[in-house]
């Protein structure tokens, strides 16, 4: 019920603001941990969301995080909590802002922004001025989160 | 909201993951080796420190564990005919004026060191000996003559425990390359002390996650099937978190060096040692 309602909501309001490349890095706006507005307005593709969490191109989330959902790949990474029911442990808008930028949750964390484009020190040349994930893939990423119950 | 779940969670998988290094005694020629020891008072979020040995399998523990399996101890047999070969304008080879090499035992625990205001490495030192008195050209830093040649002397040093200098004139270097140890860089965002001193000890996907220690270097690498040099490592790293590297060779590296070796002090020289 409650998921049908958030859809509804974010269908109209990417049906009013038209952004085509979702929020700009710089613009998203972080509240008490959370960010509550999608960065694109488009629902997020948990499908596509699962394949970024391994692509080591990509999320590459397995190599810090481990994962039951992937249990058909081996060696998880140890260096953060697992994500096994993080959707019990949080909220949507709650996973956004750590997948966006974990540092304005957890002061100091290891952890990298994945939806920053600039601050950083001495990046390839490559990556300056990049984020790590595009805003769909974003919100890709935290519709599989929101999927990973065990409540 | 979630924090006391996060807590007890966190508290939890602490309790069942048991991932950090092994107690396993690296035995060589008879002889044990010491790969832990309490860690150098100038280092502050650390108690004991840890050979690199330790966080590896067993499989990759055997290798290193006699000489005949070590695959490091090939370019170390190249280096023995480097040394008698000659090379450049003067006519000479290293056995010209060292005639042996044995008497280098007791030089890599103390390198890098400060000669003249400049910070030295043993690469820095085996090309002075060829561009200053053999007339040859300097061999490049992570070639296999130089990282052969940095293994065989270093071999000569094997158990003795690293001692370098970090106060005097090698202060204002050591510092320097305490801040390059801490400064997070690259579009990852990541210092040195992210991994090896917070997460040491835990799992990175298949790579198990070690203190960073250099008593190894130049260490053989499966992975590559080469002997690597130290400064190579840390080209490899800065460029995993897609940073942009420093030089190999350069002031940065350097003092890098000096300040790990420091973060080793009491280990005992490994080289050739064998890792991942």
């Amino acid at each position: 019920m409650k998921r049908v309602l958030r859809a509804a909501a974010v269908a109209a309001l990417a049906a009013t603001s038209g952004f085509a490349d979702g929020v700009e890095p710089k613009e998203v706006v972080f509240v008490d941990g959370a960010v509550e507005v999608s960065l694109t307005g488009v629902t997020g593709d948990s499908v596509s969301g699962r394949k970024i969490f391994a692509n080591r191109k990509q999320g590459n989330c397995l190599a810090c995080h481990a994962n039951t959902d992937w249990s058909e790949q081996s060696f998880h990474g140890e260096v953060g909590p697992t994500m096994d029911g993080v959707a019990d442990r949080w909220s949507e808008a709650e996973l956004r802002a750590i997948v966006a930028n974990s540092k304005m949750v957890f002061e100091g964390t290891i952890m990298p922004a994945f939806y920053i484009d600039a601050g950083y020190t001495r990046a390839l040349e490559k990556f300056e001025g990049k984020s790590i994930l595009s805003a769909q893939q974003v919100e890709d990423v935290v519709a599989y989160l929101t999927t990973l119950k065990e409540e | 909201m979630n924090l006391k779940l996060w807590i007890s969670f966190g508290a939890a998988a602490l309790a069942t993951s048991a991932a950090a290094q092994d107690s396993n005694d690296l035995v060589l020629d008879g002889n044990a080796f010491l790969t832990e020891i309490a860690a150098p008072s100038h280092m502050e979020n650390v108690d004991t420190i840890y050979s690199g040995w330790r966080f590896r399998t067993s499989e990759t523990q055997a290798l290193q564990s006699d000489d005949f399996d070590n695959p490091g101890m090939i370019f170390v047999d190249q280096a023995i005919d480097l040394w008698a070969k000659v090379d450049g304008s003067e006519g000479k080879s290293c056995a010209s004026c060292h005639e042996n090499v044995e008497d280098f035992a007791g030089l890599r625990p103390t390198l890098p060191r400060v000669e003249e205001g400049e910070l030295v490495t043993m690469e820095n030192i085996i090309n002075e000996c060829r561009t200053e008195r053999m007339g040859a050209e300097p061999w490049k830093w992570s070639k296999g003559n130089m990282t052969a040649m940095t293994a065989l002397i270093g071999l000569q040093s094997r158990g003795m425990p690293v001692n370098v200098a970090i106060d005097g004139d090698a202060a204002p270097f050591w510092e320097k390359g305490k801040e390059l140890y801490y400064t997070r860089v690259g579009q990852l965002d990541m210092a040195c002390s992210s991994c090896h001193e917070d997460n040491y000890g835990t799992m990175i996907r298949a790579d198990h996650l070690s203190q960073g220690q250099i008593n190894g270097f130049p260490t053989y690498r499966l992975k590559n099937a080469k002997l690597n040099s130290s400064h190579g490592r840390f080209k490899g790293c800065m460029t995993n978190i897609r940073a942009t590297p420093f030089k190999e060779g350069g002031e940065e590296f350097k003092a890098l060096e000096l300040y790990l070796a420091s973060r080793g002090e009491g280990l005992v020289v490994e080289t050739p040692s064998v890792r991942n």
